[in-house]
């Protein structure tokens, strides 16, 4: 496989896409659980009860095409070998649960990787959908026409008072979270990020790391989503996490305007340094890479650096992931052994730019 | 940089634990991650859930749930007819087993909503389009009645006619569903 077509790979088709005030949303997501009315949830289930939900999403959803999402494809999880598994996790495709959970867990994914959706993941049915860029809006609409289409042919546990009935508590009620991942330099640098932290959850929202629950924010990239899923209806929770994500887009341009006009040469020197390690370097590890990455990413976006493509960040963070970098030797690498290979991959992506 | 685990093979992993504010930083080799438990998917299950099913048992510190138990003896019996979960099964697992269980412990259920979802307890978003019709027509009553009320005490009486023809058409409407499905 060529380096180019490995690439492509790794990026979705829908984030070659340009969404609104992409120099820092990276991505919004919608994802909606639901569940069967009629069949116990995954945890409790019987094999043979999950096997029934698996094989009426094959019979009645495998290449059937919805709006923009053609040719879905039911990617069991038993028939994906670990390094698969992690390349999809990696891709936000799956979640690590799902990965994890083999024997009837599968995900129905568009060709152009938009809409995924998990199936006996930790409730029967889990529809995400990826907009590049700022777009929560389109992302709820479009996850609502989704919804109602799976909704022709399933009968959902859902009640009056509580809403959408799922396994866990904490997404009872309108069974979504929405989330934002954002890049966040500036304020990272300026750690004005660590005083809005406690502000934005007190606001019922959660500011995590970019894999989840728990991760650190590497490459100063934080996702931003809700916490509170009854009580409220979508269109509000959306428009709360709107009207943050807004003033956290505002504030991050000032600060970046500010570390322009005043650090004089460090920012600049910052960004170079950075770039001059990921275009030279054989040996990196993923954290020195991503940290590198951001600073490119604000280089680029403060226009510093001119030639290089906007979406390297994107690119390269997925990429040099360990599943990403196993998939591409085609075998199980040690640590070391993934350092020298991701130096490689990025020395030589940065060598098609020019 | 060597493990600071086992002091032999080299640390390829770094973790920063953040507690209470104190960053505090970890370097270990994949084997001592393992071992000590910092990595692997399983432990991601953790995290939330464990501190979740902490709230559940509301009324009572966990120590004294077995005395507890013995004194309330419905509680103990408090079991759900279609998945067989317990209700002690659920607040310690922190989910539930099926949609039938929102029903067995729906008396118990206020609290624990309550304190996850910031005092709310009632649903106000989507209604699914198909099962949902007749919810939503419902729900566009109570809207209708509340509209009613305000326009009365606004004494804007020619609009409260209009909204109370509607309210009639709707119930019409409403109960003539209603026995269709009896049927």
């Amino acid at each position: 496989m060529s380096l180019q077509q490995f690439m492509n790979e790794a990026i979705s088709p829908w984030m070659k896409e340009n969404g609104p005030d992409s120099d820092i949303v990276m991505s919004s997501r919608i994802r909606l659980a639901r569940n069967f009315e009629q069949v116990p949830f995954p945890i409790i289930a019987s094999a043979d009860e999950l096997e029934k939900v698996l094989s009426f999403f094959q019979k009645e959803y495998e290449h059937q095409s919805f709006s923009n999402y053609n040719d879905l494809a039911l990617v069991k999880m038993r028939d994906l070998k670990p390094i698969e598994k992690k390349v999809l996790v990696e891709k936000h495709l799956i979640s690590p649960h799902l990965a994890e959970n083999d024997e009837e867990a599968a995900a129905l994914i568009s060709s152009n990787e938009q809409v995924s959706v998990m199936v006996n993941e930790e409730d029967h049915i889990r529809i995400q959908l990826y907009f590049p860029g700022f777009q929560l809006e389109k992302a709820l609409e479009q996850a609502f026409t989704f919804d109602d289409w799976l909704e022709e042919r399933i009968n959902y546990a859902f009640d009056e008072n509580r809403g959408y009935l799922t396994s866990c508590p904490t997404n009872v009620g309108t069974g979504m979270r929405a989330s934002v991942m954002m890049h966040l330099p500036a304020l990272a640098l300026t750690q004005k990020i660590n005083r809005m932290i406690p502000a934005i959850s007190q606001l019922g929202l959660v500011v995590r790391g970019i894999y989840g629950e728990g991760s650190e924010a590497i490459g100063n990239i934080f996702q931003i989503s809700n916490q509170i899923t009854l009580g409220k209806s979508e269109e509000d929770i959306v428009q709360d996490l709107r009207s943050v994500v807004n003033q956290l887009i505002d504030q991050e341009r000032k600060a970046r305007q500010l570390l322009v006009e005043q650090s004089e040469l460090q920012l600049e020197d910052r960004v170079f340094r950075s770039y001059g390690i990921l275009q030279h370097s054989r040996i990196i590890e993923s954290k020195e890479a991503a940290k590198c990455l951001s600073d490119v990413q604000l280089g680029i976006d403060v226009g510093y650096i001119k030639d290089i493509s906007k979406s390297i960040l994107n690119e390269l963070m997925i990429l040099s992931q360990p599943g990403f970098l196993q998939h591409y030797a085609k075998r199980m690498l040690s640590a070391k052994e993934r350092d020298v290979l991701r130096a490689s991959l990025i020395r030589e992506r940065f060598k098609l730019e020019n | 940089m060597e493990c600071q685990e086992c002091h032999e093979r080299p640390a390829t992993l770094h973790f920063s634990k953040i507690v209470n504010g104190n960053k505090t930083e970890i370097h270990v080799c994949e084997y001592c991650a393992k071992e000590k438990g910092y990595m692997g998917y399983e432990d991601d299950a953790y995290s939330l859930h464990n501190l979740l099913s902490g709230l559940f048992n509301f009324d009572g510190a966990s120590g004294l749930n077995e005395q507890h138990a013995s004194s309330r003896p419905s509680e103990q019996r408090l079991t759900c007819p279609k998945c067989g979960m317990t209700y002690q099964e659920f607040a310690r697992v922190g989910k539930f087993g099926c949609a039938e269980c929102y029903q067995t412990f729906s008396d118990r259920l206020n609290p624990v909503f309550r304190r996850v979802h910031s005092g709310n307890t009632t649903h106000h978003g989507k209604i699914p389009s198909r099962i949902g019709s007749g919810i939503q027509q419902k729900r566009k009553l109570g809207e209708y009645r509340e509209q009613l009320k305000q326009l009365i005490a606004n004494e804007e009486f020619e609009s409260a006619a209009q909204v109370r023809d509607k309210i009639k058409q709707l119930e019409k409407d409403l109960s003539r569903d209603g026995e269709g499905e009896d049927e």
